[in-house]
């Protein structure tokens, strides 16, 4: 499996600027295997949750419609150098990841 | 007989070790995923199961999508509320299978803002949404599509 997850913090004025893409194929469930012609099935990330120093700072619910290999900018106040940023995502298969970052 | 014993050792060490650290986090938090309000397929329904009664149209939710997506699989949107008190932002595109596409909850130390890239499978109106202090506010975007985005 390559990198299911790529984070990156920018800091600046206290706020850490925080990109994440993660690799997901995140299947609408209407989509046809192009060789075997059968419906892909429903394959989506469903929630992701983001923590600043181990304090929940954002929580989002997806549905199919969040595009594959989701990307998700967020902005954390009141962030200083060396702060952990983390985020953890989980799909409807009850599969799940994190990864953490530090800010500076 | 699995070719790969060493490997797969070591790809579920890795991946157990994951999935601890993950789920302290995840199981602690307090809101379910909305089923109804993401399985809804007008969005009229899916506010009324996200509690939103009456929405105020506003000038205060600052939206940024493109006018026409060539390619309505990857639609980036960047959404700014500035309206005090912003607990959610919700996403919807008004002719998608199920409207709402996804919803962001803001806790304390982060901006009201939120960037991602959403399916489009028509042109169609893009709706966002804002919980803030207990009340709804909307913007409306209309969002040409030139490729639908459900069959990607």
């Amino acid at each position: 499996m390559a990198d299911p997850m790529r984070i990156r913090v920018t800091l600046q004025d206290n706020v850490a600027d925080v990109k994440v893409l993660i690799l997901h194929p995140m299947e609408t469930g209407l989509r046809k295997d192009p060789v075997s012609g059968q419906i892909v099935p429903l394959h989506f990330i469903k929630r992701v949750h983001a923590t600043h120093n181990g304090k929940t700072v954002l929580d989002a619910q997806w549905s199919q419609a969040v595009s594959r290999n989701p990307f998700l900018n967020f902005r954390v106040t009141g962030a200083k150098q060396g702060d952990r940023i983390a985020i953890t995502w989980e799909d409807n298969r009850g599969d799940t990841a994190s990864i953490e970052a530090k800010a500076g | 007989m699995n070719a790969y014993p060493a490997r797969r050792r070591r790809f579920l060490r890795s991946f157990g070790t994951l999935v601890l650290l993950a789920f302290a986090p995840l199981r602690a938090l307090a809101a379910q995923w909305n089923k109804s309000a993401f399985d809804a397929k007008v969005v009229a329904e899916s506010l009324k199961h996200i509690g939103a009664e009456s929405i105020a149209d506003s000038g205060q939710i600052l939206l940024k999508a493109p006018e026409i997506a060539e390619n309505g699989a990857i639609v980036p949107l960047e959404i700014t509320s500035r309206i005090p008190g912003t607990q959610t932002i919700y996403i919807f595109a008004e002719k998608n299978p199920q409207p709402l596409a996804a919803s962001f909850d803001f806790v304390d130390g982060i901006e009201p803002f939120v960037a991602t890239r959403i399916k489009m499978n028509e042109s169609s109106a893009l709706r966002i949404v804002v919980k803030a202090d207990g009340k709804f506010y909307g913007t409306v975007r209309e969002v040409k599509v030139t490729i639908g985005g459900c069959g990607a």
